[in-house]
């Protein structure tokens, strides 16, 4: 295995507040090769966007804000660098998507502004030669006549397109990593997929690596190559996609599978769902998180946080689960709770 | 092209109850005009004359009718009291003093509230946005004239490096001009500087928290960047809100400072020309002082239009 395009070792993001310590990402490690996908899944508050601002280094340490462990991106320790080092990271090696078009773009600024000034920023470019390239961009993230949609302000434009958008101005430099942070929660369903679709395509064409994190398991997967499921600040299970999907071996991720709606289900048949809250970040429960709400809990499960081992068979790729009774192997209908 | 004749429609109309507030006004002044004339210990009949010369017997509507007829000409009437000069022409004077005082005050507020503001919102919460938010309500809390007779006691007094009393024209020399020009500027600027660092301070940092601020951070522009080309603007609309306000303000502040600074200005006029019941010469400079109020009014609408994009074309 070659080095991979981002290594991130046992990252922690703590929040001081009033209130107390929130562990927001408690622990992370993971890798990924340049040119694959990412999935990162796991419900709201479970740590997974605080986890991409950390890996791009927006959240560092600061006021209010401790990060320890380590990212490598390309071979760069993000969080040693200084401010304006790390700056020049963003746009030409690692770039983010945000999840809502409707307010990540700046409502007084042309549309063609947000591309152009990164253009001209990192690479360069003289005025004409940034336009042009602007045009190019919004054409290739299939934006219809992108020479007055460029002129236009994002309130002329539809949510859809604005995502376009503001992907576009996150390729404008040609990151290795794009980030994508919920890219697809604020727009329409038949919308999410196009936009889905167009970051895979792109992804493909020029062997861009990204992360894609979303609170839904059935967005992420078609498209990762892997999925790592986060709860309550930590991976509880990291594996190949069809792995997650055929055989989760953490009960958090069966129960997650099973609480998916199906067509094949009768209709009118209630859904299955994980009873009781998800973890307090900032009093989270002693020892595996997920314990108090997992019908297979033991005392085992409450004494010390179970470790992120490696199950899969010898040679295979890679099946990490962090759970002292995981499911076995083979099954795929758990989680129901009763 | 409508909405602009439109909007043109409304300024007339504006200005024209104006006209008529200020005439009103004045002519309820307290004090008899033919007494001011001729002084007390004349026959009452001497009285009459003088109010008919003046046009006072007529009714009240007929003369407000003549004296817009000639106010919009640029004829406001002679000055009851001697020497009886020309109001208009004394105005042509006055004028240019004060409008240079209220732009000299408005130019160094925003000079300095503009990037303050941007300090303090960028280290919300820390000691410098502490002591500008404390340095800044000092300020608030000083009128006009404590804060110009300090001014006064201090940098023309004790350090003696500025004039006092005094007025030098612009064809004295640009530099003379200044030097005369500035404390009393300053003066004003003082306490409009201290409000339009708080709001613009207040409104950076609700912007600073928008995702569009961290998306642009994420491209990877530096925080100064970020400061003045994307997040100004998009605070800047209570600022040009409070700019209208505040040249109300600035005129009643321009009057108490060019009157401490004895400055030959507009509000100087009315001073004096109040006190010796000078009617026209009190209706010329209130209408001209009106007339300023509703133009940049009116001029700072149309700014808005050029700051948000979002209601340029959108429907009133």
């Amino acid at each position: 295995m070659s080095e991979p395009l981002l290594d991130v070792e046992d990252l922690r993001t703590t929040f001081h507040t009033p209130r107390g310590d929130v562990h927001a990402v408690d622990g992370v490690s993971l890798r990924l090769e340049a040119g694959r996908t990412l999935g990162v899944v796991g419900e709201s508050g479970s740590g997974k966007s605080v986890l991409g601002r950390t890996v791009m280094g927006l959240v560092s340490s600061g006021p209010g804000v401790t990060v320890s462990g380590r990212v490598s991106l390309a071979g760069q320790d993000v969080h040693a660098l200084a401010p304006a080092e790390r700056r020049r990271l963003w746009g030409p090696r690692v770039a983010m998507v945000f999840q809502d078009p409707m307010t990540s773009l700046n409502p007084v600024k042309r549309v063609g502004r947000h591309i152009d000034e990164v253009l001209r920023l990192h690479l360069r470019l003289g005025r004409r030669e940034a336009r042009e390239r602007t045009v190019g961009l919004l054409r290739q993230v299939g934006i219809p006549e992108p020479e007055r949609r460029a002129g236009q302000y994002p309130h002329e434009l539809s949510g859809g397109m604005r995502q376009r958008v503001v992907i576009a101005a996150a390729l404008a430099c040609g990151p290795d990593l794009l980030i994508a942070d919920e890219p697809t929660t604020a727009l329409d369903v038949t919308v999410q997929r196009q936009i889905l679709d167009l970051v895979a395509s792109l992804s493909r064409r020029s062997g861009m690596a990204v992360v894609l994190i979303s609170h839904d398991l059935a967005a992420v997967g078609g498209r990762a190559d892997r999925v790592a499921v986060m709860y309550g600040g930590r991976l509880v299970e990291s594996a190949p996609t069809s792995r997650v999907f055929g055989a989760p071996r953490h009960p958090y991720t069966g129960a997650l599978l099973a609480s998916a709606p199906r067509l094949s289900a009768a209709p009118h048949s209630r859904l299955p769902t994980i009873e009781g809250r998800p973890p307090d970040p900032a009093d989270p429960p002693p020892g595996c998180r997920f314990a108090p709400r997992c019908p297979r809990a033991e005392a085992v499960c409450r004494g010390g946080a179970p470790p992120l081992l490696d199950l899969a068979p010898v040679g295979g790729h890679p099946h990490e689960v962090a759970c002292r009774l995981p499911l076995e192997a083979e099954s795929t209908e758990v989680g129901h709770g009763r | 092209m409508r909405r602009a004749a439109r909007a043109l429609g409304e300024l007339a109309a504006v200005l024209f109850l104006v006209s008529l507030g200020v005439f009103l006004l004045v002519t309820a002044m307290p004090g008899d005009p033919a007494v001011m004339v001729l002084g007390e210990g004349h026959p009452p009949e001497a009285y009459d004359e003088v109010r008919s010369e003046l046009g006072l017997d007529r009714p009240v509507f007929e003369q407000y009718l003549d004296w817009l007829a000639s106010a919009v000409t640029g004829d406001l009437g002679t000055s009851l009291v001697p020497p009886q000069h020309e109001v208009a022409e004394r105005l042509l004077l006055a004028l240019p003093v004060s409008l240079q005082l209220a732009a000299m005050a408005l130019v160094i507020a925003l000079a300095v509230a503009i990037p303050l503001a941007m300090w303090s919102a960028h280290h919300e919460g820390g000691r410098i946005d502490r002591a500008v938010s404390a340095g800044t309500f000092g300020v608030l809390s000083v009128p006009p004239f404590l804060a110009g007779l300090l001014l006064i006691m201090v940098f023309a007094g004790g350090l003696g490096w500025f004039p006092r009393a005094e007025w030098a024209r612009l064809g004295d020399g640009l530099a003379a001009n200044l030097h005369h020009a500035l404390l009393p500027a300053l003066t004003i600027a003082l306490m409009e500087l201290a409000q339009f660092t708080r709001v613009l301070r207040n409104d950076l940092t609700v912007t600073l928290r928008e995702d569009h601020i961290l998306a642009s951070r994420a491209r990877g522009r530096s925080p100064v960047r970020v400061l003045v080309s994307d997040a100004l603007r998009p605070s800047s609309f209570s600022l040009v809100t409070l700019l209208g306000l505040s040249v109300g303000r600035l005129i009643g502040s321009t009057v108490v400072v060019e009157y401490l600074f004895s400055l030959p200005g507009v509000g100087s006029l009315v001073v004096g020309a109040a006190n010796q019941g000078d009617v026209p010469t009190v209706q010329g400079a209130v209408l001209a002082i009106a007339v300023f109020y509703v133009l940049a009014n009116a001029a700072i609408d149309l700014s808005y239009r050029a700051l948000d994009p979002r209601i340029r074309r959108s429907h009133v």
